[in-house]
């Protein structure tokens, strides 16, 4: 018998790409995606890598692919508009070996910018997407996806959500199947898309679309369970179980194959039963289809375009009351924040007593948006920090920006910042950068990158050094600080803003959460000498509460002996002890 | 087997997604259909979180929703409120008796509820412990999750043995015996 254990989402699909006999894997860490390499990289079997960005992760599943190996590349759904570049003309040459890019939607923004859904990218790429339910799902959907791959000769993208990607459910495992290298051989009009050759394979790429389609109404991953002929539902991915949890009774078609879908499944469906809903999460990919084929359907005039679906939502919908008994309390919101000795936190301190706006990227660095730190006043996506500041002082005058820095962290600096960089020294922009290297890739759960020196194996490698990279596009003027040293970094952003040379500060100092560090200290305050005035307070530690009489109280639990909060006590009360 | 649906909810940090996946595989061990929805990244971060765990025959959706939560395991008072709405009528909920004040009520926009556990205690059953306190008491802040879950396990179901040995092969092997000692300790305390 086989094997039966219990798999998160992201360990299955890792799993699904090593039963399939995957040799390459290249990612970019997004949440929801991350843990799939980190799964990945534990089979010996399997070469995989941390890339810059997930362009540069998909151009290498790309090069394995056309060298005649089966190569995975993963990325959350931004990630993909990073990648759809390479993607939409690799939709045109088709693969080598099989490829499959996995793609984590996050409906809800659990950890995200937007919500925008893979399927609409897909559609318009001309790409199939399979969309897997539950975790062995998961894992037969990856094979599945290696299948139609070779078979179609086209990348294929799995989607899945937060829901799925993060839910544990049980797997069968398998063994895994070498598959042998596919023949290299030179192929101009199916590998160098010059307009010649893309022309033609436009037409392969329609001509692909419509057989797929056709043939879709056999594939195994679509299915039909005709029950109750009154009413029915067209759905897929995790939207399936909250079908299931209401009305286990309902026909049901669930499309696997999302993209695109099977008409002739659809004509069957809708031929036997009465009413039918199209239930999915985000857009109205499928409903839209079902609609221009002429039937009529209900659908997100009914079910919301926004977050994640419920099982009382369609409860709600259907007959009008969910399953609750109780009301829900009034409770203070309790919003993520930056951890008891973040580095950020440090740096964001000086730049609220500066009073100075941030140009945001992405990373736990967003939280400095909220109060009290309230430091970053844009967030819009990797890399866009610097790029944003030298569109302001383009458009404004270098006087608008004397009172700004761009604000990015060492992953996200290599991912895309970079670039941003190189056209501020070329450009002549005056502006300040500020790196905030903690030595990780933070938010996403600590992965290496490129200037950590760690491979995703574990391995030793060159760590670049940002400060060198900086002066080797051009910039004149690298300072190098500990982010812990609130006066130093005041006399150099105050230096950095007013003067007239574009300026990169990186300050330095590893995220309190990476594995193998040690806070031999704790910060505590001696109540006789507290005066109550909140000064400390308005660094936002959460190790920091106040007694009944209104003095400050340091959990020693929670405080990891940063010392900041005592930069901020004129009055000396509170001290850093050795616990 | 009707379908038993747990919530673990609390303050990022915790380690409530441990806890989580003791129970779940807990009841695999006992052959059940099993479903952990977990919560990664941003809500992480000292958040509120909540984590959820669905066992029986056949388990279709990973979430505990509204109205059905059989047992909810709250590691922090406000948590407990926060997720009292999701208990089924006769529901039980298990406090962690401790206070976390979040940022809104660390810079004073917002206060921390008094009262919490018997303003809870009017609707729902409730049995409280305070874990840090047991947890100290064993000579480690960081076991504070097993005491609870040791606590909570006679609401959830199946025998000591399997739950001890789950606890065994889920956590760091260096800290099996301390996990399993902190398991006992909750598990024999006074409800």
């Amino acid at each position: 018998m086989a094997k039966k254990t219990i798999m998160l989402g992201n360990e299955a699909i890792a799993r699904g790409a090593f039963e399939a006999g995957v040799k390459l894997s290249s990612a970019y860490p997004g949440t929801p995606s991350t843990e799939i390499s980190e799964y990945l990289a534990k089979y010996d079997e399997v070469y995989t890598e941390w890339a810059p960005n997930e362009k540069v992760a998909a151009e290498v599943a790309i090069g394995a692919s056309i060298s005649g190996v089966r190569s995975l590349a993963c990325m959350k759904h931004v990630g993909l508009n990073v990648a759809s570049d390479p993607l939409y003309t690799f939709a045109y040459t088709g693969v080598g070996g099989g490829s499959v890019f996995v793609v984590a939607d996050d409906p809800g923004l659990a950890s995200s910018q937007n919500e925008q859904d893979t399927r609409m990218v897909a559609r318009s790429a001309h790409v199939p997407v399979l969309e897997p339910a539950d975790s062995q799902e998961a894992k037969d959907f990856v094979k599945f996806g290696y299948e139609i791959s070779e078979k179609y000769d086209t990348p294929v993208i799995l989607r899945t959500t937060t829901k799925l990607a993060h839910s544990q459910s049980t797997v069968e495992l398998c063994d895994r199947t070498e598959v042998e290298d596919k023949e290299y051989s030179r192929n101009l009009s199916k590998y160098v898309m010059m307009p010649a050759s893309a022309i033609v394979r436009h037409l392969v790429v329609e001509d692909r679309e419509i057989r797929m389609a056709n043939d879709a109404c056999d594939f195994s991953v679509n299915k039909i369970e005709i029950k109750d002929k009154k009413l029915g539902f067209i759905t897929c991915g995790i939207a399936y179980q909250y079908v299931k949890e209401v009305c286990p009774d309902a026909s049901v078609l669930k499309f696997g194959l999302v993209n695109p879908i099977s008409r002739k499944l659809v004509d069957k469906f809708m031929s036997e039963v009465e009413t039918v809903y199209v239930f999915e999460e985000l857009e109205p990919v499928i409903e839209e289809q079902v609609r221009a084929w002429g039937y009529d359907v209900k659908g997100k005039e009914l079910f919301t375009k926004q977050g994640e679906y419920s099982s009382n939502m369609l409860r709600r919908v259907l007959y009008g009351a969910d399953d609750a008994v109780f009301e829900k309390q009034e409770a203070p919101a309790r919003p993520p924040i930056l951890c008891p000795g973040c580095p950020h936190r440090s740096v964001f301190s000086v730049l609220n007593k500066l009073k100075i706006h941030a140009s945001g990227d992405i990373g736990c660095y967003t939280l400095g948006a909220v109060a009290p730190l309230s430091v970053i006043d844009t967030t819009i996506c990797m890399g866009a920090s610097i790029s944003a500041l030298h569109g302001m002082e383009k458009a404004r005058g270098k006087e608008f920006i004397k009172d700004w820095v761009a604000v990015i962290g060492d992953s996200t600096f290599l991912h895309t910042g970079i670039n941003s960089l190189i056209n501020m020294v070329y450009n002549k922009s005056t502006g300040t950068v500020m790196i905030l290297d903690n030595r990780t890739t933070g938010m996403t759960g600590h992965q290496e990158h490129a200037a950590t020196g760690k491979t995703l194996k574990g391995d030793d490698t060159y760590a670049i050094d940002l400060a060198e990279l900086c002066r080797a596009v051009g910039v004149k003027n690298v300072i190098e600080i500990s982010s812990f040293d609130v006066n130093g970094l005041e006399k150099v952003i105050k230096e950095s803003v007013n003067g007239d040379a574009l300026t990169v500060i990186i300050a330095k100092a590893p995220c309190v959460l990476l594995k193998g560090q040690k806070f031999p200290n704790k910060c505590k305050v001696d109540p006789d000498l507290c005066k109550k005035c909140g000064a400390c307070m308005k660094i936002g530690c959460p190790a920091m509460t106040r007694t009944e009489d209104k003095k400050v109280k340091i959990d020693p639990t929670m405080c990891n002996g940063c010392g900041l909060c005592q930069n901020y006590c004129k009055f000396g009360a509170i001290q850093t002890v050795e616990m | 087997m009707i379908t038993k649906n747990i919530m673990i909810v609390g303050v990022g940090g915790q380690g409530t997604l441990l806890t989580s996946r003791i129970i779940g595989k807990a009841a695999l061990a006992e052959g059940c259909d099993v479903k952990i929805s977990e919560v990664h990244g941003m809500a992480q971060r000292g958040g509120s979180v909540v984590t959820f765990v669905r066992f029986g025959e056949k388990v279709n959706e990973p979430v505990v929703e509204e109205g059905m939560a059989d047992v909810i395991i709250a590691f922090e008072r406000l948590e407990a409120l926060r997720y009292s709405h999701f208990l089924k009528k006769d529901g039980i909920l298990v406090v962690n008796d401790c206070r976390i004040d979040p940022m809104t009520v660390v810079i004073g926009a917002k206060s921390y509820p008094e009262n919490i556990i018997e303003g809870l205690k009017e609707k729902h059953s409730i049995y409280t412990i305070d874990g840090q306190a047991k947890a100290l008491e064993l000579g480690n802040s960081k076991v504070l999750n097993s005491v609870v879950l040791g606590f909570a396990a006679k609401f959830i179901g199946f025998d000591k043995s399997v739950w001890l040995d789950t606890v065994s092969t889920t956590v760091p092997a260096k800290t099996i015996e301390t996990n399993q000692k902190a398991f006992i300790c909750g598990y024999e305390a006074e409800h």
